[in-house]
């Protein structure tokens, strides 16, 4: 794509994507670093994941109002019209991102000694897929690669295909002993908030999509999470 | 501290300073000169035409005897002898044939005239005694005008005896105010004096004296001359006559009508620009009604309709150099074309128009096309884009705007014609013509044509005249212009 | 590059067109000035009862083309035109064709406000006076206020019919040129940058005015701002050196162009 004519309006544009770029490397450092804080227990780690919400929140509202300048000074059309509406969606998806990894931290306190690593390891495998998810599509997006964001897109599938197994042997572990309600409980909000993150993950890649193609991605996505209409009688 | 102001080299900036001032000075210089050049002409010719505007009358007593004029047919009376025993009687000592003629002769023919016109438009004083002014010649006339500055009064203070020995007067006594050729005026008397020897004067008489009293201061007076009676238009004898007419009262300055309602004459005193005026204003109005419409045709042709090609092209830049032809030429074309060809009359408004006409077709066609050009295309445009048809466009639009520059270019082309002289020298339009016309066709002058005239003649009081000429024509090419500075502003439309 | 005729244009067949009935269909169309090849094999369908904006860069063709739909550029000397533009199925450069009735059918609304210097009055019934459309004073009277109406002048210049033209404000001056081409009743308004020598307020009550007539004529505005072919529009053409390079629905145009060219042109890339 060649340049603007005017030059700060590149400026602008390339500002603005640099802003997200590090926007989304905090969100993956604060994603696996939560992973870790709740995998190893590890209290200080998690407190730490707690405080460095800030920075991806104030980076999110500096890219609202950079947006926001842009569009008003520039008044951009077509493709940078897009680009810029796709930073503040994006930007809005690795917020919240961020708050599901801070969310995930938090829950470390809960998660007690006695707790069964095997339960924990579910959590750990099911964050390290969103993880991978999320840094492929900070890739795409760094490319522009619309086919990479699709992939990610797609791959969506299995992480909540992971979710669901996770779902159920959790609410067996609850069902055969009560005392492991509370914890399991809040295992159970860790795997559910690591589904979530690979759900923000496609918009992202849909987001990437349109910025590419202007138009919304028009296949059907394959769903993978049945949680919502799981029993609780499961003999199955 | 450093002088943020001071950019590159001080010398160059006054430099440039410099020549800027140099230049407005050199531009306010050209100007100056200019003015005072154009001062100097406007105030010489004004001094010389000054009197020119005035004429002097001697007032004379009339006694129309019905014996002499006849009741019923007053045009054939005898006015010009009327006159001429009138002026004698105030003279009765001028008895000498050769000096009777002198004394009529500072009449002008034309007071006769005058007289007849007078008693013509009132009838019934005839059988009255009357008093009139007639009018003086050209040389009296003058004398008047000039201030008197060539004649020189002075009062008698001295006691004098007179003394007669045949034709010659002699002067004794205090003799120490006189001079030779100075003349004494006494007793009813004119003296020049001859000679100057040893306390007596001898004097030969201008006019005989009644009596040959002595002179008492108060009693006489002296008339000296600064130039030889050679170098004067009149001479001594006739001074005497003015001077003892003026002593009586009877010298009256009135303003001079005739000149603008007379025609042209060969006494110059006589001469009037009626006939050039006339004349001039026929001419103007054949070559307006025939350039203006035909020159406005033309521009709007070339200017809106004509196509661009080769022919257009040679038919502009011949045009263009129509207007640069001198005018003589035109002089010539006219003389060939309209008088040798078309046996048109010569030295007619009629002829003088339409060559005036050629003259100033190509002026008016190039400010015409100019004005045309000037007006905004959009504005077409707009009429265009309503469905105006290209002429619709041209004359309810395009047209009307352009009428103020049109309106200029023709006046200014009009007063040039006005003030063109060569061409219609070569039509004939330079005889002496003392009848107003009254037609186109009718032999005419023009005013510029007059001034060439007049300034040709050999009478001094006619440099006036031509001087007076001259003011009246700079009167009406500064009306025409006022007249086009006017239209301007009133048709002129902001767009 | 010149040598195919009927050069394949980024068109997406406009919504639009399908849903109204076609004005103007133009084919093959090429403009010559003298040597200069202005247009170049330029095919359009023109809706009826929309706006459509031409934009592109300065000497694309967009304005050479707006003239040709009321043979403006019959008065330019050296300009020809060669395939056909028809008009309601009648072609305009047809032998028979009368400009003086064309233009009554189309008219024309210039990039510099250009009122006669006239009365307000006289500026509008002009036109209808000319095409004797009026049959009584009191007809021509109705025409001119309902004209002034329609161009939402009237009651800012009601007290002064008798004023002149020109001492209206820019803005207002450009409306009543709106005024004075819609008093002839054209079906189409040609509008060639008629904001250009505005300020934004008036321009932008030239954009509501527009809005406002789009109901009843086929219009075509020639436009230097994307932003107001946006506003305004239904069907956006982009020109680029003589070419019709891309023609669709203007809320495709702006956010999804077809072509790079358009891309380029309408988010700030050129040249």
């Amino acid at each position: 794509m060649s340049d603007h004519t005017v030059k700060s309006y590149d400026d602008d544009l390339a500002n603005l994507k640099q802003l997200l770029a590090q926007m989304g490397g905090l969100a993956e450092e604060q994603l696996a670093n939560a992973i870790d804080a709740v995998t190893k227990r590890d209290i200080r780690l998690a407190d730490r994941v707690i405080a460095g919400d800030e920075k991806i929140d104030a980076l999110e509202q500096q890219i609202e109002e950079k947006s926001i300048l842009t569009i008003a000074r520039r008044q951009p059309m077509a493709q940078d019209l897009r680009q810029i509406i796709v930073a503040i969606r994006i930007s809005a998806d690795l917020e919240r991102i961020g708050d599901l990894a801070k969310n995930t931290a938090k829950r470390t306190h809960a998660i007690s000694e006695q707790m069964p690593r095997k339960l924990v390891s579910g959590l750990t495998r099911m964050g390290n897929l969103a993880l991978e998810q999320l840094k492929n599509i900070l890739d795409a997006y760094a490319q522009g690669d619309a086919d990479k964001a699709i992939q990610v897109w797609r791959s969506d599938e299995d992480i909540d295909a992971l979710y669901n197994s996770i779902f159920r042997e959790l609410l067996t572990y609850m069902m055969e002993d009560p005392r492991m309600i509370g914890p399991c409980t809040h295992l159970l909000f860790g795997t559910k908030n690591m589904e979530r993150i690979g759900d923000h993950t496609t918009n992202i890649a849909e987001n990437i999509y349109f910025l590419v193609h202007g138009k919304a991605i028009t296949e059907e996505r394959p769903k993978k999470d049945s949680t919502s209409t799981t029993n609780y009688n499961l003999n199955t | 501290m450093i002088d943020k102001f001071q950019k590159g080299d001080p010398a160059r900036l006054a430099k440039r300073y410099s020549s800027e001032r140099r230049f407005q000075a050199y531009g306010a210089a050209a100007l100056a000169i200019s003015v005072l050049f154009l001062a100097y002409l406007i105030i010489d010719i004004g001094i010389k035409a000054w009197p020119s505007f005035f004429e002097h009358r001697v007032v004379l007593q009339f006694n129309l005897d019905p014996g002499k004029i006849d009741f019923t047919n007053v045009q054939k009376g005898d006015f010009t002898g009327l006159i001429k025993d009138s002026l004698r009687a105030l003279f009765p000592t001028v008895t000498d044939r050769a000096d009777k003629k002198n004394l009529t002769a500072l009449l002008s023919v034309g007071a006769a005239d005058d007289l007849r016109d007078q008693i013509v438009a009132n009838p019934s004083s005839i059988g009255t005694t009357v008093n009139a002014g007639a009018l003086l010649s050209d040389d009296a006339d003058l004398y008047f005008k000039e201030g008197f500055s060539s004649t020189i009064k002075t009062a008698g203070k001295t006691n004098l005896q007179l003394a007669q020995t045949g034709e010659e007067y002699l002067f004794s006594g205090d003799t120490s105010q006189l001079a030779v050729g100075q003349i004494v005026r006494t007793n009813g008397g004119a003296l020049r004096i001859t000679s100057l020897e040893a306390g007596i004067a001898k004097a030969e008489a201008l006019m005989v004296p009644e009596n040959l009293n002595s002179l008492i201061p108060g009693s006489w007076d002296l008339l000296s001359l600064s130039e030889t009676e050679a170098e004067r238009s009149i001479d001594d004898r006739s001074t005497v006559w003015l001077e003892a007419l003026r002593d009586k009262g009877l010298i009256e300055k009135h303003f001079a009508w005739r000149f603008f309602t007379a025609g042209d004459s060969r006494e110059p005193e006589l001469a009037g620009l009626r006939g050039a005026i006339t004349g001039s204003l026929l001419t103007l109005i054949m070559t307006l009604s025939l350039s203006v419409p035909l020159g406005i045709a033309a521009a709007v042709y070339l200017e809106e309709f004509a196509p661009k090609n080769r022919w257009t092209e040679v038919i502009e830049v011949n045009i263009n150099n129509l207007a640069a032809v001198p005018s003589i030429i035109f002089g010539l074309l006219g003389l060939a074309v309209f008088l040798n060809f078309f046996g048109l009359p010569r030295s007619a408004p009629l002829v003088g128009g339409l060559v005036l006409a050629l003259l100033v077709l190509p002026t008016i066609i190039i400010a015409s096309r100019a004005a045309l050009n000037a007006v905004p295309p959009s504005i077409k445009e707009a009429a265009l884009g309503v469905g105006a048809s290209h002429q619709q466009a041209v004359f309810h639009h395009v047209l009307p705007l352009a009428v103020p520059g049109i309106l200029t270019g023709t006046i200014l082309g009009v007063a040039r014609a006005l003030g063109e002289t060569a061409p219609l020298l070569m039509i004939g339009m330079v005889a002496f013509i003392v009848d107003v016309p009254k037609g186109f066709t009718e032999a005419a002058t023009v005013l510029p044509v007059q001034i060439y005239l007049w300034s040709d003649l050999p009478e001094v009081a006619f440099q006036s005249r031509t001087a007076a000429a001259i003011i009246v024509l700079l009167v009406i090419l500064f009306c025409l212009n006022a007249v086009a500075i006017y239209l301007r502003k009133r048709f002129e439309r902001r767009w | 590059m010149d040598a195919s005729p009927q050069r394949p244009v980024a068109t997406t067949s406009p919504r639009i067109l399908a849903a109204r009935e076609t004005k103007i269909v133009a084919s093959d169309v090429n403009v010559y000035y003298g040597d200069k090849h202005a247009i170049k094999h330029l095919s359009i369908d023109i809706p009826d009862r929309a706006v459509s904006a031409f934009i592109g860069p300065s000497g694309c063709g967009k304005s050479t083309f707006l003239r040709s739909i009321n043979r403006m550029n019959d008065t330019i000397d050296g300009c020809r035109v060669t395939g056909e533009i028809l008009v309601d199925g009648k072609n305009i450069y047809d032998r028979d064709l009368d400009v003086v009735q064309l233009r009554a059918r189309v008219g024309m609304v210039f990039q510099k406000p250009n009122p006669f210097p006239k009365s307000i009055f006289e500026n509008v019934a002009y036109g209808p006076r000319i095409h004797g459309i009026a049959k009584s004073k009191t007809d021509l009277e109705e025409i001119v206020v309902n004209s002034l109406k329609k161009a939402s002048l009237f009651e800012e210049v009601k007290d002064r019919l008798a004023h002149p033209g020109t001492g209206l404000s820019g803005g207002q001056q450009q409306r009543l040129c709106i005024a004075r081409a819609i008093a002839v009743n054209p079906e189409i308004i040609l509008m060639d940058e008629p904001c250009s020598a505005l300020d934004p307020i008036a321009s932008a009550r030239i954009e509501e005015l527009i809005d406002e007539i789009r109901q009843n004529y086929c219009i075509i505005i020639v436009t230097h701002s994307m932003q107001q072919a946006a506003r305004v529009s239904q069907l956006t053409a982009f020109f680029h050196l003589g070419d019709l390079v891309e023609f669709g629905d203007t809320d495709d145009m702006f956010t999804t162009p077809k072509d790079k060219r358009t891309q380029d042109y309408i988010t700030g890339r050129f040249g």
